[in-house]
């Protein structure tokens, strides 16, 4: 375990090295993910200039939806700097055969394929998500107890880890497809499903959906789960939603992990 | 006469083709272009479906968060929009997009300036954006073809959220919108990617283009929304200060056509707008390539 730590410490630090000798484009990069980002909250403070609550009586009004807002961009602000980088690397790996060079590492497949390559400049959306947090944290009414703050870091962590599996799943397409530009295109169209209350998801297509996506494809419980923790008055049925989490978290992981050895065991070398 | 000329200008006038002769040859280059990119559009014809479809599910969180806002609000409509409008104002927007968007041309001229293979274009009797032009033709032909069924079985599923179809002359209006939104989105981005020969690296303002593009255009939101909101100057709206740019023509415009909300001298004034900032764009267009292959310098084979 420490050396597995130890390899990803030393492909971090070569990562922060490359981004620092680029000073001026990783700048850019990070004002323009923030510039983006800034473009979605003027949407949502457009929206809120014509209804006070997202959905009738859910408790989403406008301080405890920007800390919804908050803990999405803090938790995909981790996954684009971690992992997403080096997902996207892998089609390309898959198609020149430099998938081979890592098969034969003395090492996990599956470590070294999804935490090699790190993006810093996605973190500028985090730093920012966590100024929004303390905003709308300050401005609720009520603040959230002391177990919501012990709880608020383990569920985003579990959100971490249903994305991450999420991700590992896609790559492993990618190892069976060979070319897969648009499962990575599916992967951010689906994360959309994550960035609203759940609550908005109902009536006769909303309720299916729902349930299709908290159960089978877990993606709503990534942020809905840390958002309602830290965000919405403590009842016992945050308890479950809590719980839920965990298990979807653990699930993926697992799942996420056969997926890959399968993948990888049908993959021939494209390498002379 | 002719026999008093010296041989070689003779067969210098033999070849020398009529206007009509030109015109066909210059008609043949550029229809062999178009297939070409058509072909070649067609290659990988399962990932362009898979692409396609899922282009529609952002949409539908789209639908439930307004559905939701006017659950929670006794407003009937929000800026003259009815949930349903809304809701087809989007699904509307999809087809504009689809006309309007360029996606990989301003990158993909700034990279042919900075690997020097835009040079081929300077020696080949090929006007470069004439061929950009058809590329984009033949992507988009192939993208209506694959679409097709997909946005006939949305809008059909969709339809009751439709007001009753317009009558003939806001259809044509609304054609006319969507074909000049194609060139007007052609122009801006093909004169963004000129920039290529200033800048080399243009993704920075790509990036800056399409976040201002994505938000202004109407694209996010309709936007009669920005009617109450003010711009900083008094006296304007910031809607007001976003109807003087092009953006607006490239998704807003003809989905307010279909819609109704823009009708009678405001929808012809609206056209012309639109239409002349085409011929703005496409200037600027030609301009910068001009002053672009003036400057630029390549070696090497």
């Amino acid at each position: 375990m420490a050396r597995y730590l130890s390899i990803f410490l030393c492909c971090a630090r070569a990562c922060l090295v490359r981004d620092m000798t680029f000073r001026a484009n990783f700048l850019l990069e990070c004002l323009t993910s923030v510039g983006w980002m800034s473009m979605n909250l003027a949407f949502y403070l457009l929206v809120f200039t014509f209804t006070s609550e997202i959905g009738r009586n859910t408790g989403w009004t406008r301080e405890p939806f920007f800390a919804f807002v908050a803990t999405g961009l803090i938790i995909n602000a981790i996954v684009q700097a971690f992992f997403m980088p080096s997902a996207e690397e892998l089609t390309e790996m898959v198609r020149t055969g430099g998938l081979d060079g890592v098969l034969v590492q003395p090492l996990d497949a599956q470590f070294l394929l999804s935490m090699h390559r790190f993006d810093f400049s996605s973190l500028a959306n985090g730093f920012v998500g966590i100024g929004l947090l303390v905003w709308a944290l300050v401005r609720m009414e009520q603040a959230p107890p002391p177990i919501a703050w012990l709880l608020y870091p383990l569920t985003i962590l579990c959100g971490v880890a249903i994305l991450y599996s999420l991700i590992v799943m896609l790559a492993a397409a990618t190892i069976l497809m060979g070319r897969n530009q648009s499962l990575y295109d599916f992967w951010f169209y689906l994360t959309n499903f994550s960035r609203y209350p759940a609550e908005i998801y109902a009536g006769p297509w909303g309720s299916p959906l729902r349930a299709l996506c908290t159960f089978v494809i877990p993606i709503l419980l990534v942020v809905n789960v840390p958002a309602r923790v830290i965000a919405q008055p403590f009842a016992g049925q945050t308890w479950g939603w809590v719980a839920a989490a965990v298990v979807a978290a653990g699930g993926a992981l697992l799942l996420s992990r056969v997926v890959f050895q399968a993948a990888l065991a049908k993959y021939r070398s494209a390498s002379s | 006469m002719m026999a008093l000329l010296p041989p070689s200008d003779l067969q210098a006038s033999a070849r020398e083709p009529g206007p009509l002769q030109a015109w066909m040859n210059s008609w043949r280059i550029w229809w062999t272009m178009l297939v070409i990119c058509l072909e070649e559009r067609l290659v990988y014809r399962g990932d362009f479906i898979l692409g396609t479809l899922m282009r529609f599910l952002p949409i539908v969180t789209q639908v439930f968060l307004w559905t939701a806002v006017f659950g929670a609000t006794s407003r009937g409509d929000i800026a003259g929009y009815s949930r349903n409008d809304i809701v087809a104002y989007y699904l509307l927007t999809m087809v504009t997009r689809a006309f309007s968007s360029m996606p990989g041309l301003a990158s993909g001229i700034a990279r042919s300036v900075r690997d020097g293979s835009v040079k081929k274009y300077l020696v080949q009797p090929v006007d470069y954006i004439g061929y950009l032009l058809a590329a984009r033709i033949a992507h988009k032909l192939v993208y209506y073809a694959v679409a097709t069924l997909p946005f006939a079985a949305v809008f059909f599923f969709c339809r009751s959220y439709f007001p009753p179809l317009p009558d003939a002359s806001t259809l044509a209006a609304f054609g006319l919108s969507l074909v000049l939104s194609f060139f007007l989105g052609f122009f801006l981005e093909a004169t963004l990617g000129m920039l290529g020969f200033w800048f080399l690296e243009v993704s920075s303002i790509v990036f800056a283009y399409m976040l201002v593009q994505y938000l202004l255009s109407g694209h996010m939101f309709p936007l009669d929304m920005l009617a109450g909101i003010p711009s900083g100057i008094p006296g304007v709206s910031l809607a007001s200060l976003v109807h003087w740019l092009p953006f607006e023509y490239t998704a807003y415009l003809p989905a307010a056509v279909w819609l109704g909300k823009i009708k009678g001298a405001d929808l012809v004034w609206s056209l012309v707008i639109e239409a002349g900032w085409v011929v703005v764009m496409a200037v600027a267009c030609r301009i910068a390539w001009r002053r672009g292959t003036r400057r630029y310098s390549a070696f090497g084979g």
